[in-house]
């Protein structure tokens, strides 16, 4: 029986650097929300929280962004991402209207406790939007990517998160409610 | 079977030559079964005898003629009907007569070929067999013998690696090899994935065999895919540089060499499917076909198996005859 043994020894490949085995991964993303600061008067009051995004992801024009947003800004992007992606969009922290209805004991919406919870709802909202990679696809477990040779751009493109209204949420000076929603293209 | 109680019946039973030593290989039927048969190559002389028992001892059998046929043929489930025979061979045993006594009649179809091997899949049979019928006027007695073919081959001259970068962009990067592009079914699958990029969170790859049986020609193709193996290469998220090895012993599965267009009918195809999954279930896959082939048991120094063919079939001399049975006799010794 005189086969021959077939060789099974591994393929060459070229030894990993180190860099690339301890570095920051290639999908490197960190949102925070904090700093809440109470701003104006009377009636006119109201709560912005600041937004820091760092990241490596390609898509992003900023790789490190820090902007100021009020609750209802999280609305109108939570509004606009809801009509415009095909993504469940997760929900907000509650809009507390009965906090807002005189009388109360305390401060009602500027009180430190609501405003914690409100900050940690708020950031909640976002890392699950960030995290979920996607959205311009829905949560999918059927949804299943051929590899091409050639490098082609894919449409819906898996780590899309490409929503104009997500990117000047977070990377804009100020949100600005006229724009024309649209979808990213990356460079 | 003769349902008629006057008159005599017979019963047939055909015997290989050399049936003790003669190899047999295990087979599936159309019901999912194995059983074994002998086993044949193409260019090989089939011979043996049928034994014609009569039921009745000491009355006759009238009969309008005994034959005995080889057969191959091709055998679409969808449409039984049509058999479509590739080879026909028909040997006279005995004029039309009668038979006072139980018979023995010899028979041999020489060098006989089979160009395709046996093959019983999901849509499509190619069997080959042989049949003695005894012609009566109103009903025949007639007894089958399946026999499977194995085409085999030699180490083919040409076989690259499969060596490519594919991916999404900004997404997924990734290089496969594999070491060859042609398996035999005995083989193993020595290959890589290397990730230049990777931003996507992976949870697991693997690596699936695909067998496609394809019927049917122009609008009427119908492919019917089967995932053979599925075979897990990694768990957990790579990153960027990293190298996963691949090593699939292709022994441990039920595969047939690839058939290519058999007899314009059908073809049997295999694919190597490499699959990633990340954190939300999708799948990214790359589809690469290999071509598998089926190797002669043992490597011979001297003439090949099929080379003793080929030069029995051009001289027919004596001595290829004695090539050709020393060939065979080792090649059933394994």
């Amino acid at each position: 029986m005189a086969d021959t043994i077939a060789d099974t020894r591994r393929l060459f490949s070229k030894p990993q650097n180190l860099n690339d085995a301890y570095g920051p991964p290639s999908n490197f993303l960190e949102i925070d929300v904090s700093n809440p600061e109470t701003v104006g008067v009377g009636r006119t009051r109201f709560t912005t929280y600041e937004i820091r995004l760092k990241t490596n992801l390609p898509i992003f024009k900023l790789k490190e962004s820090r902007v100021r947003r009020r609750y209802s800004d999280f609305q109108w992007l939570r509004g606009e991402l809801e009509r415009d992606s095909k993504v469940v969009v997760p929900p907000l922290p509650g809009k507390a209207l009965s906090r807002q209805l005189p009388f109360r004991g305390d401060d009602g919406i500027f009180d430190d406790s609501f405003i914690e919870e409100r900050r940690a709802g708020l950031e909640q909202f976002l890392n699950k939007i960030l995290s979920s990679s996607s959205n311009s696809l829905p949560p999918a477990s059927d949804v299943t990517w051929g590899l091409y040779e050639f490098k082609d751009r894919v449409a819906g493109h898996p780590l899309a998160q490409n929503e104009r209204c997500l990117h000047m949420f977070l990377q804009d000076e100020s949100v600005d409610k006229t724009y024309t929603p649209s979808k990213i293209r990356q460079a | 079977m003769s349902f008629f109680s006057f008159g005599q019946s017979a019963e047939i039973d055909i015997v290989l030559k050399d049936a003790e030593t003669r190899k047999k290989v295990e087979h599936k039927t159309e019901d999912g079964k194995k059983d074994k048969y002998f086993l044949l190559y193409d260019g090989e002389t089939v011979s043996g005898n049928v034994n014609v028992t009569l039921k009745n001892p000491g009355k006759r059998l009238e009969h309008q003629g005994i034959k005995m046929e080889f057969i191959g043929q091709i055998e679409l489930y969808y449409d039984r009907g049509n058999h479509h025979e590739f080879v026909s061979l028909v040997k006279d045993l005995a004029r039309p007569g009668e038979l006072t006594q139980s018979q023995t009649f010899d028979f041999e179809f020489t060098h006989v070929e089979k160009p395709y091997e046996s093959y019983t899949g999901q849509n499509v049979k190619l069997r080959y067999f042989l049949r003695a019928t005894v012609s009566r006027r109103l009903n025949d007695i007639s007894k089958e013998m399946d026999i499977v073919v194995h085409t085999l081959s030699t180490y083919p001259e040409l076989n690259s690696s499969i060596k490519m970068e594919v991916g999404i962009e900004d997404c997924l990067h990734i290089e496969f090899e594999y070491n060859k592009s042609k398996y035999h079914l005995k083989d193993v699958i020595v290959g890589k994935i290397y990730f230049l990029l990777v931003r996507l969170k992976i949870r697991h790859m693997e690596i699936d065999i695909i067998k496609r049986e394809t019927t049917g020609t122009g609008p009427n193709v119908y492919h019917e895919n089967d995932t053979i193996a599925k075979y897990e290469i990694m768990d957990g998220a790579p990153v960027r540089g990293e190298s996963i090895p691949i090593r699939l012993f292709l022994a441990g599965y039920e595969m047939t060499p690839t058939m290519r267009d058999i007899n314009k009918k059908y073809s049997v195809r295999y694919y190597l499917n490499l699959v990633l999954i990340d954190e939300e279930e999708r799948r990214y896959f790359k589809q690469q076909e290999i071509t598998l082939w089926r190797k002669g048991d043992i490597v011979k120094k001297s003439m090949s198996h099929q080379a003793a063919i080929a030069s029995q079939r051009f001289e027919g001399s004596s001595s290829a005859e004695k090539a050709l049975a020393q060939a065979q006799a080792k090649e059933q010794e394994q």
